[in-house]
């Protein structure tokens, strides 16, 4: 909720930044070259781009197959060959804590972009045409955002006959988007009135044309420092859910879920809890990096 | 202002139709019989079976059952569950545990967090800092169950401190999940004070503060601080109803029989209107507490007028 506060009084940004310095020092281009260099934006980045090519190939990760279990080896401690040990189904530990890569971004990837999609597009259709339509997106907004992002997904998880990775994705998203509308349509709002706005409508441009072109380039980017950290924000939940025993299922492989297992066998086997533990730590640790590199970038009050 | 108030009192209304209306849709107008459930294999005999149904209102249409519940609610009757226990006295067992919980991870997260983020942020760079940077870093990064069984195997069982489990040592017992729970808002409150602070620390009016010759502590105490705790204390007062919803995570942990128990209880025994409460109660708490914090906000800043 600390991006809600800092959104909301980031003001009109961008137009005197950009505009002062030439194309050549667009807000983006500036960003760029900051971040560039900061190791606060290349690492995680990096840890990002090897997340990612875990949940395309799993299989440049290892060789081993996941659901290749067998009980004789169930719980078998780190070795040389089998760096992470067996889980209790006696399993490669490593392969599935490599595949469970792929759940979790996945679960983040969709949610996040449905969100997005939601949030640009009605926070952009509340904040430039206001008037009725506003006041009806605002009394929606209002209402799923005072229910609490576990809660709803819980209640409405339960009563679902299955719970498959899109099932997921579609609860989080019913009841995650509010945040960002507000962000977006703040944004909007801001930018509404500007000089260029106005000339652009002299012009004889047509809403959607200034919504496209200029209000969503000098809207977007504090949407895009939201998304980044709500993205790590969707994988905790996931896992939560999945850890509670309402979100993913097995045969699933989920950090979540195999936090699950791990915490019936913790005394015994501790391992369990910490490598996929360490995992989806790392991997939220990134989005959040990612997301605090970008606002310092993107926030020219803040150069 | 007290236009606003009102205004702000009025559009909590319809929030709250809102939200208890989207839960009891989800609960009731989904398929699966509650009231066959309740007969197991056997099944219900026809006349005790219309009676349960007439007696919930299942026959209803919707928002006909919806209406009933909610002139009910009016009255400050929440209902029966399917096994006949009132719904209320269900409640009136788990919120009291729920709101210790809450209370321990709320004084945790605010004298911690205030403490560490103005000792970080008097000193930007120093030793300290740098810890409370790096620790606040990590707690936001491991999701709260992880740091809830890390924290059950090595303070509670290799280490014996605290109670790993249950309520049965009264509040010591409430520590641990406690600051669990509030772990991850006292890294950023901690990281909230310590930015607020040292901004203000360079403000204009701290450094005439300082040029009038007014000692350091009164400078930081008075001056610096006050304005500094802002953003704190609103932070602060929307936690409340994040910590609630989220106590259902750390209760699950460390066997804590608060709303979170009640609520898994009631789904797996499909008793729609115990989870109806539960998460009515919730959501009440949770937009209360953010009507507060947009209140406490004009009260504190009085740069902030409200027409």
């Amino acid at each position: 909720m600390t991006e809600d506060f800092t959104a909301q009084t980031t003001g009109p940004p961008e137009q005197a930044a950009g505009a002062a310095e030439g194309e050549s020092a667009s807000l983006w281009a500036d960003a760029w070259r900051e971040l560039r260099r900061s190791p606060f934006f290349v690492v995680p980045a990096l840890l990002i781009l090897v997340l990612t090519v875990m949940a395309i190939w799993p299989q440049l990760f290892t060789n081993a197959d996941p659901r290749d279990c067998d009980l004789a080896r169930s719980v078998l401690r780190p070795s040389r060959e089998h760096w992470f040990g067996f889980d209790l189904q006696g399993c490669d530990y490593y392969a599935r804590v490599i595949y469970g890569a792929r759940t979790s971004i996945t679960v983040g990837l969709l949610v996040t972009t449905g969100t997005v999609i939601i949030a640009v597009t009605f926070g952009s259709i509340a904040g430039y045409y206001g008037g009725v339509i506003d006041t009806i997106l605002a009394r929606i907004t209002d209402i799923v955002f005072g229910i609490p992002l576990i809660l709803g997904a819980i209640v409405m998880l339960t009563v679902l006959p299955r719970r498959g990775v899109g099932e997921l994705a579609l609860v989080l998203m019913v009841f995650s988007w509010p945040p960002m509308l507000r962000i977006m349509r703040s944004q909007v709002l801001s930018v509404r009135s500007a000089d260029y706005v106005q000339a652009a409508r002299a012009l004889g441009a047509g809403d959607l044309r200034i919504l496209r072109r200029h209000i969503l380039p000098n809207a977007i980017a504090p949407v895009i420092t939201y998304a980044t950290v709500f993205f790590g924000v969707i994988i905790v939940t996931e896992a939560a859910l999945s850890f509670l025993g309402v979100g993913l299922q097995l045969p699933a492989i989920s950090w979540g879920l195999m936090i699950s297992v791990a915490q019936v066998r913790i005394l015994r086997v501790p391992h369990l809890l910490a490598f996929p533990g360490l995992f989806l730590s790392v991997t939220v640790f990134a989005f959040m990096m990612l997301g605090d590199a970008l606002r310092d970038a993107l926030d020219p009050r803040l150069r | 202002m007290g236009r606003y108030v009102i205004r702000r009192l009025l559009q909590v209304i319809p929030v709250l139709l809102g939200a208890t209306f989207l839960i009891f849709a989800l609960q009731f107008a989904l398929p699966g019989d509650p009231i066959r459930a309740l007969g197991g294999d056997r099944g219900l005999s026809p006349t005790v079976y219309a009676t349960l149904v007439e007696r919930y209102n299942l026959s209803d249409p919707l928002h006909v059952q919806y209406g009933k519940y909610l002139l009910n609610l009016l009255r400050g009757d929440f209902g029966e569950s399917f096994r006949g226990r009132d719904v209320s006295r269900i409640m009136a067992d788990a919120f009291p545990v729920t709101l210790r919980l809450t209370a321990v991870a709320f004084t945790a997260e605010a004298v911690i967090g205030i403490l560490a983020g103005v000792l970080a942020g008097l000193r930007r760079g120093s030793f300290l800092d740098n810890l409370v940077l790096v620790s606040t870093t990590a707690v936001i990064a491991i999701p709260v169950f992880v740091l809830g069984l890390v924290a059950q195997l090595v303070i509670g069982v290799e280490l014996g401190w605290l109670p790993v489990a249950g309520i049965r040592d009264g509040w010591v017992s409430y520590l641990l999940p406690g600051i669990v729970l509030g772990a991850l808002s006292l890294a950023y409150v901690a990281r909230l004070t310590r930015t607020s602070l040292a901004e203000n620390l360079r403000a204009d009016y701290v450094r005439t503060a300082t040029a009038k010759g007014l000692p350091r502590r009164r400078v930081v105490g008075r001056h610096a601080l006050r304005n500094s705790l802002i953003p704190v204390v609103t932070f602060l007062g929307f936690d409340i109803g994040t910590l609630m919803a989220g106590a259902i995570i750390t209760e699950g942990i460390f066997n804590i029989p608060g709303v979170g128990g009640q609520l898994f209880l009631a789904i797996r025994q499909q008793e729609g209107f115990v989870v109806v409460g539960i998460a009515t109660a919730l959501v009440l708490v949770y937009v209360l507490a953010n009507l507060l914090v947009d209140l406490l906000y004009a009260v504190l800043d009085p740069r902030i007028r409200y027409d």
